[in-house]
């Protein structure tokens, strides 16, 4: 017996900020949701059919903006096939006291109103009725029965026009929170947050260059492949099963909870693979339709939107107006700075503008900032949570602030965010003092990247920009089973968007001493495992991380137990290394696999297993900084994204390639938001480009493959030093664009996106400003 | 909805006549099936000509002309390494539409009859002088590819009528053509302008013969005879293709839609003719 200890990890060391290591961690891996996944066997939300199930359909809105007079169902009902109509009238009232827990979003009245509409329709697209038929077809023809009587309203698209006094209001009874006094009259601004920290007024009174300008950015959509889709099935008993793709199958089951006023204990949701969610399958649409529709018809019924559907009233996070101010010194140290953010909603308030302010300047060390954020109600759907909620329009609007600074100080612009970059013990302007932080080493690697230095070609430019994000921990359960054939099963209650079981997987067989293959990862439904948090936050790895780490831990404290108790030794004499129990300090050291224990479990307290519940504290800050080369065509306004690199802080990247994946991802939404992205609406607030040919997210000939550089500066709270990386790819890209467009255009873009024909006017327009 | 698939010319054109409703007449099925899906009516019968052998060959006469199926898919043309060799211009434009699984199916008879202002191989079949054979219920008709397209969505075609093939000139020597298109995206996307030049050079590069066939500026694609005419004798002179230019932004008749401004198409359109004009020049050079 030679093996020394190379692995021995407790609950107790986990807590201790001592980080582990192992062989399986920061290695690749194939994912074990793969070979499914390629091989079109994986089963997302439309893919579960039960006999005698009924096909679900929703009747939405052509207003904007419109009164509901009387809605008719009777000819829809009376055709034969048609098993049943819900309306908002099938909805349980939510008391306005009841609607939220603690002041917090979501807003379960809004919720409501806003999956099955309430008097007034706001947007196009806005469920009013849904429709359970024996099939498509039938439920189709459903559709063009259904009568409603409206008294169409004067509605509003544009952020700004909506918070004029005079703009049509969506909620008559808004008053605006957060002001003090409460205004008097009605508005469409929902609230009102402002952010002080130091004083502004001082800090600009010491600046010596002071900069002023106004950004716009246009709703983007997640634009996930998968469409939203449910089924549901209510026995006689009221027990329901739901099997849907979402961000989380616990949030399901308690927003259906709530939003039916039916006990969580009746409600069982289980769990799809989920082809894209980006924030946006954080909340239901259709789940709570199909449930009240399979209580009324008995049946299984199946519902799945369109991608008309998914554009017109699902998600997209918030477009932006911003004006926002900011001043220096001559040798580039930032005093000051003071905006104002104002971020659509949609049709129920809740945009991110809260978050926008926080992050928009949290890279730089500044010690004054007032920052003031408006939440605007207008009639387009309500925005939805979207990958770093509220930070990457901020962070446009920063970056190029920060980009001008450096060209009119001469100054480059990575020596300005280092000269002004937040440090450990830096306070941000939302009150949290940064401890272990990576910001200024992704400025190091950026500077040190060949990309950074190399030449460029006329009509190119070369665009830096940084971006933060919080990241997130939150209440997370993992369980682990060790089967009698010493196979072991980690469960979790969090869908796996982004490499989570791969991630789960590595860190139990490290702890476990096991080899990744070892062990099997499922992801269970909202009965069989403790409520865990949804996905989202970049927090599962992270958070859920920690819960498989602990319980991988636990597990090898029982089998330390359970050996010591087959040696009839003290527990203390037993360690645990690459799979198994070892006596070292017995006259002949004895050992035992894994496979050995679990096969003797009946002897010693029988089957093996841990299931940890855990509220995560201390995620780490994520921090990122992007270069972006651009080639414009001065004749076309065509711009390419030449060359591109994304260096990231992950703390420790677990499986270094599905890290870089979120990376990629992240670059390549941001450069859509950037470059083509945006609703088009015609003047009576229909929306154009319910697709994806006109709706343009990035197609793989839009992009040069995107360069990665993970910077690992670990946070001692993980216990493999794990940060969240999903959100913060996507902050940065905006900026980096614009920085690069400005650049190689010679003249600046303020608004997104930065679409061909938008280019060639601002080209045309510093053309015509050169001559004059 | 019915639905046949007629395996002979004589029987495509039977159901045609026979037909009693409104009838759509199916190609690749890459336009028609997404309106459907969309929730535009659907006929009373379709009637998919990709079994008829007329529609789906591609071949090249004795005198170097090509007849092309009019069913024929984008795969099958980028394939006829001929064709390609000597209209360059045409099968590039109609390589351009939409993705790999669409060029399974997406044909230039669709492409046509679908008749939309933004097509990207009408402009190029119309500068390439390409005449379609059209069928009907009881006779049959030849007319050039540009008298098809009425306006925006509708062609000249009778009910009873379908394309069943397109044919090519044969080609001079120092003869190319070229098509050029702006998209915002790369790939998947539909030209907010686009342009088509066909040349034919004599042996001291002076060019003989012109056509100019702009797309997505005006209800119907639009033949620029009076910016042809500007190129005819030149070599491409920077001064001619300024002029050149000024007669092509003169020629369009955009509207401001979703996809760009007209002002925009305006100045694009002249951009793409002037670069397609000198791609189908060195082509015809070399």
């Amino acid at each position: 017996m030679n093996e020394e200890p190379t692995q021995y990890a407790d609950v107790a060391e986990l807590n201790s900020g001592k980080l582990l290591s192992g062989s399986v961690v920061g290695t690749r891996p194939v994912r074990p949701d793969g070979i499914d996944k390629v091989t079109g066997k994986a089963r997302f939300g439309a893919d579960i059919q039960l006999p005698g199930t009924l096909t679900g359909v929703v009747f939405r809105s052509p207003h904007a903006h419109a009164r509901l007079l009387k809605i008719n169902v009777s000819a829809a009902l009376a055709l034969p096939g048609v098993k049943a109509i819900i309306t908002s009238d099938d909805l349980p009232l939510i008391a306005e006291e009841l609607a939220m827990d603690k002041g917090q979003p979501p807003d379960f009245r809004d919720m409501s109103a806003n999956i099955l509409a309430r008097e007034k329709v706001l947007y196009e697209g806005h469920a009013i009725a849904a429709i359970a038929a024996i099939d498509e077809m039938t439920a189709q023809q459903a559709l063009s029965l259904i009568e409603v009587d409206y008294a169409v309203l004067p509605h509003v698209i544009d952020l700004q026009q909506a918070m004029e006094p005079d703009a049509p209001l969506l909620n008559e009874h808004n008053i605006t929170k957060g002001i003090k006094p409460a205004p008097k009259k009605p508005s469409n601004i929902a609230s009102r947050y402002e952010q002080v920290h130091g004083d502004v007024a001082a800090g600009f009174a010491e600046a010596e260059i002071i900069i002023v300008e106004e950004f716009t950015t246009q709703p983007v959509h997640q634009a996930y492949i998968e469409p939203h889709a449910c089924l549901a099935q209510v026995a006689p008993s009221g027990k329901t099963d739901i099997w849907c793709s979402s961000q989380g199958q616990f949030m399901v089951q308690a927003y259906c909870a709530r939003l039916l006023q039916m006990p969580l204990s009746d409600i069982r949701v289980i769990p799809m693979e989920i082809g894209g969610g980006f924030g946006g399958k954080t909340t239901v649409y259709l789940e709570p339709l199909a449930v009240l529709l399979s209580q009324k018809t008995g049946c299984p019924v199946r519902m799945e939107m369109t991608r008309a559907e998914v554009f017109k009233a699902t998600g997209p996070t918030s477009g932006s107006y911003m004006s926002i101010k900011i001043g220096a010194r001559n040798d580039g140290t930032i005093v000051a700075v003071e905006g104002v953010l104002c971020y659509q909603a949609g049709a129920f308030p809740g945009s991110p503008v809260r978050l926008g302010c926080m992050t928009a300047f949290a890279p730089y060390n500044i010690p004054n900032v007032k920052l003031i954020g408006y939440d605007v109600l207008v009639n387009r759907p309500k925005s939805a949570a979207y990958r770093a909620p509220g930070a990457p329009m901020a962070s446009f609007a920063a970056e190029s602030l920060i980009d001008m600074l450096a060209q009119k100080l001469k100054m480059d612009p990575i020596a300005l965010r280092m000269l002004n970059a937040a440090d450990n013990g830096t306070q941000t302007a939302y009150g949290v003092n940064f401890k272990n932080i990576g910001y200024r080493q992704t400025l190091e690697a950026a500077r040190n990247h060949p990309h950074y230095s190399a030449p460029l070609g006329p009509h190119q430019g070369r665009g830096i920009a940084s971006g933060f994000w919080f990241n997130i921990g939150g209440h997370s359960s993992a369980a682990i089973r060790i089967n009698n054939d010493g196979s072991v099963l980690v469960s979790t209650g969090n869908p796996d968007i982004g490499g989570s079981r791969a991630s789960m997987a590595m860190m139990a067989a490290d702890i476990l001493g096991l080899a990744y293959e070892q062990i099997q990862v499922e992801i269970v439904d909202t009965s069989s495992i403790a409520p865990s948090d949804l996905t989202g936050g970049s927090r599962v790895t992270f958070a859920v991380g920690m819960a498989v780490s602990q319980a991988a831990s636990a597990v090898v404290e029982d089998l330390r137990r359970r050996a010591a108790l087959l040696w009839q030794v003290d527990q203390d004499q037993v360690t645990w290394s690459a799979g198994f129990a070892l006596l070292m300090n017995a006259t002949t050291p004895k050992r035992f696999s894994l496979a050995e224990l679990a096969q003797h479990s009946a002897d010693t307290g029988g089957p093996i297993t841990a299931e940890i519940t855990i509220n995560a504290q201390g995620a780490g800050p994520g921090f990122a900084t992007h270069i972006c080369d651009v080639e414009l065509d001065p004749e076309t306004g065509g711009v390419k994204v030449l060359r591109y690199t994304a260096i990231q802080d992950v703390g420790k990247a677990i499986h270094p390639a599905y890290v870089e994946g979120q990376m990629q991802g992240g670059a390549v939404q941001g450069i859509g938001w950037a470059l083509n992205e945006a609703y088009l609406y015609d003047e009576n607030g229909r929306l154009l480009n319910p697709g994806f040919l006109d709706y343009r997210i990035p197609v793989a000939s839009d992009v040069p493959m995107i360069d990665t550089v993970l910077v690992e500066v670990p946070n001692p709270r993980h216990p493999f030093g794990v940060k969240g990386v999903g959100e913060v790819p996507i902050i940065p890209p905006l900026g980096a664009v614009a920085n690069a467009v400005a650049r190689a255009a010679g003249t600046r873009l303020f608004d997104l996106p930065m679409s061909p024909p938008a280019i060639h006017k601002a080209l045309k327009r510093a053309a015509r400003r050169r001559r004059q | 909805m019915e639905y046949c698939a007629p395996g002979t010319l004589a029987e495509a054109c039977a159901a045609l006549g026979a037909a009693s409703g409104t009838v759509k007449v199916m190609a690749g099925g890459t336009d028609l099936l997404p309106r459907f899906a969309a929730g535009t009516p659907r006929p009373a019968l379709v009637i998919d000509i990709k079994k008829v052998p007329e529609a789906r060959e591609i071949r090249q006469l004795s005198d170097g002309g090509f007849v092309i199926g009019s069913a024929c898919s984008g795969n099958q043309i980028s394939a006829q390494t001929a064709l390609v060799a000597s209209w360059p211009g045409l099968t590039e434009a109609m390589d351009l539409i939409g993705s790999v699984q669409i060029q399974g199916r997406a044909s230039l008879g669709g492409n046509l009859c679908n008749a939309s202002p933004a097509a990207d191989s009408v402009p190029a079949l119309i500068a390439a002088r390409a005449r379609c054979r059209i069928a009907g219920s009881n006779s049959e008709r030849e007319l050039p590819v540009e008298d098809v397209i009425v306006s925006p969505g509708r062609t000249c075609l009778r009910q009873d009528e379908f394309i069943v093939s397109f044919s090519l000139p044969a080609r001079p020597q120092r003869s190319a053509d070229a098509y050029l298109r702006m998209t915002p995206r790369t790939e998947m996307d539909i030209a907010i302008a686009g342009a088509a030049v066909n040349l034919t050079l004599d042996e001291h590069g002076v060019i003989q013969e012109c056509h100019v066939v702009l797309g997505a500026v005006g209800p119907i694609p639009v033949y620029a005879l009076a910016a042809a005419r500007i190129l005819l004798g030149t070599r491409l002179e920077d001064e001619v293709r300024q002029r050149f230019k000024r007669q092509v932004s003169v020629m369009c008749r955009p509207i401001s839609d979703k996809r760009g401004s007209a002002e925009y198409r305006t100045d694009v359109t002249a951009v793409l003719a002037e670069r397609a004009a000198l791609v189908a020049y060195s082509r015809a050079m070399a």
